[in-house]
């Protein structure tokens, strides 16, 4: 966990009381909406379908059991009783009052949480891998560097007014489970020859309506220089990025259209304009960042306990832990997934109750805290081996012990037209059908790691273009119909998907991915070829004739 | 933000209504014929050509501090007369999610 200092406090109180005053002046008509706009997207307040939205930041994935449980108080007090959890370790409540906001605002502050920077043209919520500090093989904890980037730009002058929004994710592992190829820029921290701490810079990555991946910028920027070709990176993009058309405003099409060895120069340019300024970070101000990160008192536990040993006998709990859990670096502990993706479930979505339950069990199994993953769904990260059957028990009285992490119902989907004023397309629906096509578990099982990813609208926040299977809704004379890509991905590999043919309506979405499921059970060489495998050795024809030959 | 009052022409394909989300607490409401708001369709006020749907949405867009966003949105007039909302969004927006929400599940 990372504690806040004073001038973190100061600042998130001083926004609550600045917001307040807003509100009241907003509602006295003192501000008109036009220039009240802006002003609730810096505290992340949009206007959706039904409600205000208010979407609340989680720093890199972090959360104290005392901040789940304040989360949960908003969720119970000022909307309806639950909140969503997005693809960016944010949460999102859907029906906040405005004249309550401030409240709320107030009491999230308490626990040192706030909603700054969660929507509009500047530095969103650096994200981070959610098994940031525990992963085996990690070359250090990537969320002191994203706490560095966090102190640096939130409320930063020059990227307060960008041509358009900007996110970092960082990681850390081999595996990117951070989707930093999607990101305008991703971070892989690495080490050089020398054993410095540094990183590989990505940039121009994002989905939308037209998705790139990221791409490699500079192989090694050394740590204490990462402010500044964060900085230089941002200032060719405050430079040059389209603020004339919306659509072409994000880094990635400056990047694409200036080329990236053109956009690197500017950036080297003006990298050297600030590289041995102020903005070099001493070893001192890392060190105090890392001094802030409490870490757990790990116990020296066995590797195998008997109640592991014993547990093993229950084939659900075998099949949950086969799923859920995932290996520690500290010996006799483990990582544990919770699934908010139950059987007929909105995907992301998890109630006060479940959330208070989840705090007391952080507490009891897991150091008091909890992660949040860009899947949509949190972890437990200190669960000692000994506790898992227990925890798995307590888990699957409040509905979340879902075996299905990784699996074909592990959906991401965004809000879509049931909330979202943007989308054309409702993506809920039918991510809550395919579960229950798919709800037998060892169907799922047998199909093995796939991931569907569902967006209402082409802005693409259920990153469809990079799911294994990616289903986007558009809406065409009127109707919802949705284009199927096979192929994508999000992680150290990303691409984008192929589109497999014409849309679909629809109550033909759920057949037409039954369809791709039973066509690669056929095709796939054998039992341990991945979906994805398959589609890289294949292409997409042969899904292409089995969806379409009898439509 | 563009007001929708500076588009040039405003076209209607049918009955309409003028729709927008209350400013204090968000909810979906319309706007009436006695130049209020309702959470309630079938108190909203129809416009059936250009020149109505303009004038009710310039009084609707004027009342800034009583609801936001506002614009027209189709609507069908059943035989008995009842307003029904033209397309899935407002159809959505008119009776809620088509989802069960996790805490009433």
């Amino acid at each position: 966990m990372y504690a806040y200092d004073e001038i973190d406090r100061t600042l998130v109180n001083e926004r609550v009381s600045e917001f307040r005053d807003q509100v009241k002046r907003r509602l006295s008509g003192e501000l008109t909406e036009d220039e009240f706009k802006m002003l609730r997207l810096q505290n992340g307040v949009y206007l959706q379908l039904h409600a205000y939205m208010f979407r609340v930041a989680i720093p890199y994935g972090t959360l104290a059991s005392r901040q789940l449980r304040q989360l949960a108080h908003v969720a119970r007090k000022y909307d309806r009783g639950y909140g969503h959890f997005t693809t960016r370790q944010n949460i999102q409540f859907n029906w906040i009052k405005l004249a309550e906001l401030p409240d709320a605002l107030a009491d999230l502050a308490e626990v040192g949480i706030h909603a700054m920077q969660t929507s509009g043209n500047n530095m969103r919520n650096v994200t981070s891998d959610q098994w940031a500090g525990v992963a085996p093989g990690e070359i250090e904890d990537p969320r002191i560097w994203s706490e560095l980037i966090r102190q640096h730009t939130t409320l930063h002058p020059e990227f307060s007014f960008l041509p358009r929004k900007f996110k970092i994710a960082i990681t850390a592992s081999d595996h990117d489970r951070a989707a930093i190829k999607i990101h305008d820029i991703g971070l892989r921290l690495i080490k050089n020859e020398k054993g410095e701490t540094g990183f590989e810079v990505l940039v121009g990555g994002g989905l939308g309506r037209t998705p790139f991946i990221a791409k490699t910028i500079k192989h090694f920027v050394h740590g204490r220089d990462i402010l500044s070709y964060i900085e230089a990176i941002l200032r060719v993009y405050n430079q040059y990025g389209r603020r004339d058309n919306i659509y072409k405003a994000r880094i990635k099409i400056l990047v694409h259209e200036l080329g990236i060895e053109k956009f690197s120069r500017e950036v080297e340019e003006e990298w050297q304009h600030i590289r041995n300024s102020s903005l070099q970070i001493d070893d001192e101000v890392i060190e105090d960042i890392r001094a802030r990160f409490s870490y757990p008192a790990y116990e020296k536990l066995p590797h195998m306990p008997d109640e592991l040993r014993q547990a093993a006998a229950d084939p659900d709990f075998e099949a949950w832990r086969k799923n859920s859990v995932a290996p520690h670096k500290v010996q006799g502990y483990s990582i544990v997934t919770i699934s908010l993706k139950p059987v007929g479930g909105p995907p992301g979505d998890a109630t006060a109750e479940q959330m208070d339950a989840l705090a007391d069990l952080a507490d009891k199994y897991s150091f008091g805290e909890i992660r949040v993953g860009h899947e949509q769904n949190l972890a437990l990260p200190h669960v000692a081996k000994r506790d898992l059957p227990a925890l798995w028990k307590a888990l699957d009285r409040l509905g979340l012990a879902t075996p299905n992490v990784n699996l074909i119902t592990d959906i991401i989907a965004c809000p879509g037209l049931d909330y979202c004023s943007l989308a054309n397309a409702r993506s809920i629906p039918i991510a809550q059908e395919l579960t229950r096509r798919f709800a037998n578990h060892e169907l799922a099982n047998l199909i093995g790691r796939l991931h569907i990813n569902i967006s209402g609208c082409i802005n693409a926040c259920g990153h469809h273009h990079v799911g294994h299977i990616g289903i986007l809704g558009v809406e065409k004379n009127g109707e919802e119909v949705y284009q199927i890509t096979i192929g994508g991905r999000a992680d150290e590999n990303a691409a984008l998907g192929n589109l497999i043919g014409p849309g679909v309506k629809f109550d033909e979405v759920a057949d037409v991915v039954e369809d791709i499921v039973e066509a690669y059970l056929a095709l796939r060489e054998r039992p341990e070829e991945l979906f994805m495998d398959t589609v890289k050795r294949l292409g997409v024809e042969p899904f292409k004739e089995r969806v379409y030959a009898t439509r | 933000m563009t007001s929708p009052l500076e588009q040039k022409k405003i076209k209607i394909a049918g009955p309409s209504v003028v729709t927008a989300n209350r400013t204090w607490d968000g909810i979906v409401v319309y706007r009436t014929a006695a130049k209020g708001w309702s959470p309630d369709l079938s108190e909203a006020a129809i416009v059936r050509n250009s020149d109505e749907a303009k004038a009710l949405l310039a009084e609707a867009v004027a009342d800034d501090v009583g609801a936001v966003g506002a614009y027209i949105a189709p609507v069908q007039i059943g035989e008995d007369g009842r307003i029904e909302p033209g397309n899935l969004r407002e159809q959505i927006r008119s009776t809620g999610v088509t989802i069960g929400q996790p805490a009433q599940v």
